[in-house]
């Protein structure tokens, strides 16, 4: 079972928690809403639940609760440009369909 | 897919309900974007990752160019290349003309009294011309923020006035933008630094940019900045530090002054790059031409030395018009990029005897506090309770009889604000009431400044002081003013939206301001003797009206010689400026006519009774 990210995923998370000035790391996750059943989850961290996991890409903890774990097992969070705009991106290999604007999906 | 941003613990956005907002630095020479991303302001770059857009359109026969394209172009195609359009919002066509010599444009006079420019594309108001700019701006926050927007901040100066700050929003509007709010430059960039997340207390902001230098003195109370004073000098900014390089560039090289628009162009660029490449570095070399020299910094702060003493003794004059010492001020925010010069670092800092912030890019400042209250505005951050609050400028009231300036809502009110007031009618059956309304902090109608009349018609004849007319201020959240007022008994009702025509100029405002401090004695003796007048007027028609009405009837020749003669000693007393005399004379008329006024009840009250029965009026 892992989480990975890529090393632009990871560098842009350093420079974000930089510029917040605290945060342990940052947190992937799901929650049951959305048109297509599941949204991501994607926040900075402050404090660690008990029961969390926590991954580690290129310096940068990633954390994440057992339960989205399942969900989300060998995804790899990425960091892209599409035109002027630039974000995250989880690609996850479980999705069996998302959403058109792929902010929720199904496994 | 959508591309996903960070969020704060526990606040990750709903799917399909991020709403997008942005902040917007609306300059005069330059206008930026920025929005909250991954929990933190950033700029939103163009395609070609230029932060920046020049604030400059040009108008072509089949399109516009807004940015670096229209400021290149001015040179060549100055009539339809716009800049510094900013100067021009709320502005009427007097105030332009004033404006003119600088200004290379063609204006033409519209049906209202907004100045147009006559381009190639016909007609263009500087609400057109400052659309055009937002637009380009809203594109670019779209595509880079993948979605449509909520809303926008839009920053303006602390001392835009009603007209001004309407003009921009009117500008937005048009550009297809939703206003979140206004707020006011020196606030965005206390906000950027989180300065209304701390302490309360004073705070400067010393905005340096290319052409124009402002200081604002702000206080901080429960996340409410007020703005105490503001200050500058609209013809100081780092173009003059260019200058003086040039000039002294000229010396070194013994060239002639008068060199050609081109050569003069080319200088100011060596110039320029010589003063940015000085903020690193100790000293620079320039050539020009065949001849080459170094500056060192030492040398460029010996130059620009009398320009940074201009804008020193503007902040030492608003710190004194804030009614507060230097050493109160608890923080100073550098903003505009000629804060860049360690030379102007060092100056602030010394003159208020604390290191200035400088963490944030002082170009970008304005725009990062906007996106942060644009953020907050747009529901994005659940649990911030305070939400920053702006204030009016100057007061807001109405004119009363005989032209004193009642205000309804004074200075440094936080806004949105909705206060009422209660007024009555000044003559027997008078049926209209007109309402004048003003801005501004001095006593007499003259000395403020109309922005509004409008008229409350219908109002039951009743006698003078009977009817209740409830008049009601409102500012929104923009410092935008609507007023209205309703007649209590028959509920007839009639508003105004303010939406002047053209505003005041910078100085003027700060004029108005320095006045009213000037002339408070003086304002107060004014006030009392319109005061006394007014009141002598009305008893007098009160008194004439009895007269015409019982005179003949319930006085003799001598009691009605009395009476004429005092009243003519009123008269006369009115006419003057003796405050206390005419409180005098119209005690005296009143006393004299005291018994006349009981003949009149008793004469009044049997003519009532004649001829009913007891029990009728027992009913």
């Amino acid at each position: 079972m892992a989480i990975s990210m890529t090393e632009a995923a990871a560098q842009h998370v350093r420079r974000s928690l930089e510029g917040r000035g605290k945060g342990e790391g940052i947190r992937l996750g799901v929650r049951t809403t959305g048109c297509s059943g599941l949204a991501y989850v994607l926040e900075f961290v402050d404090e660690l639940a008990p029961e969390d996991l926590v991954f580690e890409s290129f310096g940068v903890k990633v954390i994440i609760d057992p339960k989205s774990l399942s969900y989300l097992d060998g995804t790899e969070l990425d960091f892209t440009r599409e035109g002027l705009n630039e974000g995250f991106k989880f690609n996850n290999p479980n999705v069996r369909s998302e959403c058109g604007c792929g902010e929720s999906f199904n496994v | 897919m959508a591309l996903l941003q960070i969020a704060e613990p526990g606040q990750s956005p709903q799917p399909h309900q991020r709403r997008l907002a942005v902040g917007i630095d609306l300059g005069t020479t330059n206008s930026l974007v920025a929005a909250m991303r991954s929990g933190l302001a950033t700029p939103l770059p163009d395609a070609q990752g230029r932060v920046i857009l020049p604030s400059a359109v040009r108008y072509l026969a089949d399109g516009v160019e807004v940015g670096h394209a229209a400021v290149a172009a001015a040179a060549s195609d100055p009539l339809n290349s716009i800049i510094s359009v900013k100067r021009l919002m709320g502005r009427g066509l007097a105030d332009v003309k004033q404006l003119g010599a600088q200004l290379p444009y063609r204006f033409v006079a519209g049906d209202s009294q907004m100045p147009f420019i006559d381009t190639v594309q016909g007609a263009k108001s500087p609400v057109e011309v400052s659309a055009d700019i937002l637009r380009v701006l809203r594109e670019r926050a779209e595509a880079s923020l993948g979605g449509q927007l909520v809303g926008a901040v839009i920053t303006v100066p602390a001392y835009f006035d009603d007209a001004q700050r309407q003009a921009t929003k009117d500008a937005a509007r048009l550009a297809g933008l939703n206003v979140l709010r206004l707020l006011n430059e020196p606030t965005a960039a206390a906000v950027a630094y989180g300065l209304d997340k701390g302490a309360e207390g004073v705070v400067a902001i010393y905005d340096l940019g290319g052409g124009t230098f402002d200081i604002s003195i702000l206080r901080l109370t429960r996340g409410v900045f007020e703005v105490l004073a503001t200050g500058g000098d609209s013809a100081l900014g780092g173009d003059d530090f260019d200058h003086a390089i040039a000039g002294w560039l000229i010396e070194q090289a013994g060239l002639s002054a008068d060199l050609d628009p081109g050569a003069q162009r080319h200088l100011l660029q060596v110039a320029c790059a010589a003063k940015e490449a000085l903020t690193d570095a100790d000293s620079v070399t320039l050539a020009y031409g065949d001849w080459s020299g170094t500056l060192d910094r030492a040398q460029f702060a010996a130059l620009i030395e009398p320009l940074l003493a201009r804008s020193l003794k503007a902040c030492r004059r608003a710190v004194r018009d804030a009614g507060i010492e230097l050493d109160e001020v608890e923080a100073v925010v550098m903003v505009g990029g000629s804060t860049r010069v360690p030379r102007v670092r060092e100056a602030v800092g010394e003159l208020f005897g604390r290191t200035p912030l400088t963490d944030l890019d002082p170009d970008q400042v304005v725009a990062l506090g906007a996106a942060i209250q644009a953020d907050a505005l747009a529901g994005n951050q659940q649990g911030e309770e305070l939400l920053l609050l702006d204030v009016i400028p100057l007061s807001l009231g109405l004119e009363t009889m005989g032209g004193l300036m009642e205000k309804v809502i004074a200075r440094n009110t936080t806004i949105p604000v909705a206060r009422g007031q209660e007024f009555t009618t000044y003559k027997d059956g008078q049926t209209a009431m007109m309402i004048h309304v003003l801005q501004g902090e001095r006593e007499l109608v003259s000395d403020c400044r109309s922005l509004a009349r409008f008229e409350l018609r219908g109002i039951p004849p009743m006698v003078a002081g009977a009817a209740k007319i409830r008049v009601t201020y409102q500012v929104d959240a923009d410092g935008l003013l609507s007023v209205s007022a309703r007649e209590l008994g028959s509920g007839v009702e009639a508003s105004i939206q303010v939406k002047p025509s053209y505003g005041l100029s910078d100085s003027e405002i700060a004029r108005m301001l320095q006045d009213s401090f000037a002339h408070a004695g003086d304002d107060k003796a004014a006030r009392a003797l319109r005061e006394q007048q007014v009141e002598a007027e009305r008893l007098l028609e009160v008194v004439q009206a009895a007269l015409a009405a019982d005179g003949e009837r319930l006085l003799d020749a001598e009691e009605r010689a009395v009476i004429d003669h005092e009243m003519q000693q009123l008269r006369e007393l009115a006419a003057g400026s003796d405050v206390g005399a005419i409180e005098r004379q119209a005690r005296r008329l009143s006393q004299v006519t005291d018994a006349f006024a009981a003949r009149r009840m008793d004469a009044g009250i049997k003519a009532a009774l004649t001829g009913r029965q007891l029990n009728e009026i027992e009913e």
